[in-house]
């Protein structure tokens, strides 16, 4: 699956993690993983609680450093791209966004072009358009005035969601960003990634809990649990009873929505 | 234009003060000498001696509360910025009392006349005085490396009240007058020149581009740690550089003004409920009204006892902040989230 992978598709991966093992002082959390994912997937990142998945998206963004294994963005390892270059390249949007100062969310929304930006450079013509498309992107120009303290826990992931859609980088990564979104919310924000991934090739990778909005939506799915990769690929394939029930360690019920054209799963008590 | 009215505004406070002191001088002197560097011959009947306390004496004090201010307002903005944190401050992180402990020791053991190179070795003293502070605090207040929001400023309670008792020790020991003493713990511009102006004014300047290189920075930092490291911002290298410039220049103001209080903690509040947390606009604005907050406090501390005696400005500081603090805190508790 790694390194029997043709010149081509590694020209063509957004991220590439080879054997990776890395966690916190002392105490291993990945314990080698491996998976690329071509630039244009829609990934979903599933699993039960500890079994890696932030700290798979921290070293994903450079936050941790690998105890061993490799990591490729866009082909280039990780550590030899500096912090700059690895925010235009992964975005990143986390589930808990406080903000200890009242910035409008106007400007939170234009923090996402910092990477794009030189020291002394002022905001451009295009940064604005990004930041107006983002704004737009998420539905969040009624907000963009208002101050990012006074406004719900939902409407501020929105927000920073707008952030990382301002910061154009052409990998996305979620973790558990829309939790605190209501379901037309969540529903909304995931059909502009879905839009975004179709036309654009954003590459997305959606660390989620909700396994069914996850089915709706990625079209790849990655199960880690124990710090290792338990099942991964496209999303019919992986996702099945067998596989859920070794996971989760619960009687599954795997249902067709022929409506939807999807799987939903279904927990038995 | 509100930024040219402000300006406008200090430059009037500015006049009003040195016309303010037990020497009396008419206002219409004071004019002529104001605009003697560029109408000498309007100014020249006036007297020497109203000239010297004029120009050398008042004016001199004035640009040094005006800088001082300015110092303070950045200083205090610099550490809510960075420590995320909106207690934080010179005084309240104890770096101020460090200043003033380094400073103390400097004198008592004489090394404070010393100068190496034409500068002072006293500001040196006193920024090795606030690192020692800050790397207390720092060590202190943090937990696995980070620093963690409500016990820094503990920490900086606990450093900063026992570094004013060795202080007031190293002032025993040395049999100094209780006055010296109040000094240091409350703050004072008496009997300062021009010779001071220009002592901190390089170390201010320093320390204020420094600051200003990392505007953007400080505005991501309040994002947090993590998500701002992800936007590319390289989070521990701002905040040292940052941290030292912030004790850097209180450092350099705490060297010749002693200890002042609540200017910036009150100032970069203020300016933040006024302008919004944007801090390219933050910071001019907490130097501008940290400036003129300090020498508007001055002007009081020097002309409001007859007789020429004096207040240390730390007190009228402390006096104006204070209850305006607490207004602010009780109208204002959404703002200020003090979590």
């Amino acid at each position: 699956m790694l390194s029997s992978a043709p010149p081509q598709a590694a020209a063509a991966s957004a991220v590439t993690v080879t054997d990776l093992r890395c966690g916190y002082a002392g105490r291993e959390v990945l314990k080698g993983i491996s998976f690329s994912a071509a630039a244009g997937e829609f990934v979903g990142i599933l699993g039960p609680n500890g079994a890696g998945k932030s700290t798979l998206v921290l070293a994903l963004s450079g936050i941790i450093e690998p105890a061993s294994g490799k990591i490729e963005i866009l082909g280039t390892a990780i550590e030899r791209l500096s912090l700059k270059e690895r925010a235009r390249r992964v975005a990143v949007l986390n589930q808990d966004g406080d903000m200890r100062f009242p910035f409008p969310c106007r400007e939170v929304v234009a923090m996402g072009r910092y990477p794009h930006k030189k020291r002394w450079q002022m905001d451009s013509v295009r940064d604005m358009e990004a930041v107006e498309k983002a704004l737009a992107l998420t539905d969040t120009e009624v907000l963009a005035d208002r101050l990012i303290g006074a406004v719900s826990g939902g409407e501020r992931q929105r927000v920073l969601m707008a952030k990382s859609l301002a910061q154009e980088s052409p990998v996305l990564i979620l973790d558990e960003a829309t939790s605190a979104m209501d379901i037309h919310r969540k529903l909304q924000i995931f059909r502009v990634l879905d839009r975004l991934n179709r036309e654009d090739n954003l590459t997305v990778f959606a660390v989620m809990h909700d396994i069914n909005l996850a089915a709706l939506f990625c079209r790849r799915m990655l199960f880690l649990k124990e710090g290792k990769v338990e099942a991964d690929g496209p999303t019919e394939e992986v996702l099945t009873p067998e596989t859920l029930e070794a996971i989760y360690e619960t009687r599954v019920v795997v249902q067709e929505i022929e409506l939807a054209g999807k799987r939903q799963v279904i927990f038995l008590p | 234009m509100t930024w040219i009215g402000f300006i406008l505004l200090i430059g009037f406070a500015a006049f009003v003060s040195s016309g303010l002191g037990t020497f009396k001088t008419p206002y219409d002197v004071i004019l002529k000498l104001w605009l003697s560097p560029a109408y000498p011959d309007a100014a020249a009947p006036v007297d020497d001696t109203v000239r010297y306390i004029v120009l050398n004496v008042r004016l001199a004090r004035i640009c040094l509360a005006f800088l001082i201010g300015a110092a303070l307002g950045l200083a205090g903005t610099v550490y809510q910025g960075v420590l995320l944190n909106p207690l934080a401050d010179p005084f309240t992180l104890g770096i101020s009392t460090g200043a003033a402990f380094g400073a103390s020791l400097a004198i008592l053991v004489g090394v404070g006349s010393v100068h190496f190179l034409g500068v002072s070795a006293l500001p040196g003293a006193a920024f090795a005085g606030a690192l020692l502070a800050l790397y207390l605090v720092y060590l202190l207040g943090s937990v696995d490396g980070r620093i963690h929001v409500v016990t820094i400023v503990l920490a900086g309670i606990i450093v900063s009240t026992f570094l004013s008792a060795m202080i007031s020790l190293l002032k025993s020991l040395n049999e100094e007058s209780v006055s010296t003493i109040v000094f240091w713990i409350m703050g004072s511009l008496s009997g300062k020149s021009w010779t001071h102006v220009l002592l901190v004014l390089p170390y201010i300047a320093a320390g204020a581009v420094a600051i200003c290189c990392f505007t953007r920075e400080l505005d991501l930092l309040s994002l947090g740690d993590i998500p701002a490291q992800q936007l590319g911002v390289n989070v521990g290298k701002v905040r040292f550089w940052l941290l030292l410039s912030a004790s850097l220049i209180t450092a350099a103001a705490v060297a010749v003004s002693g200890i002042i209080g609540f200017v910036g903690l009150v100032i970069p509040h203020l300016a933040r409920l006024a302008l919004g947390p944007r801090h390219r606009v933050l910071i001019p604005a907490a130097m501008l009204s940290g400036g003129l907050l300090v020498l508007v406090s001055d002007s009081i501390a020097r002309s409001i006892l007859p007789g020429g005696a004096e207040i240390p400005v730390g007190v009228v500081t402390a006096i104006l902040g204070g209850p305006f603090f607490c207004y602010l805190l009780l109208r204002r508790k959404q703002q200020l989230r003090l979590q």
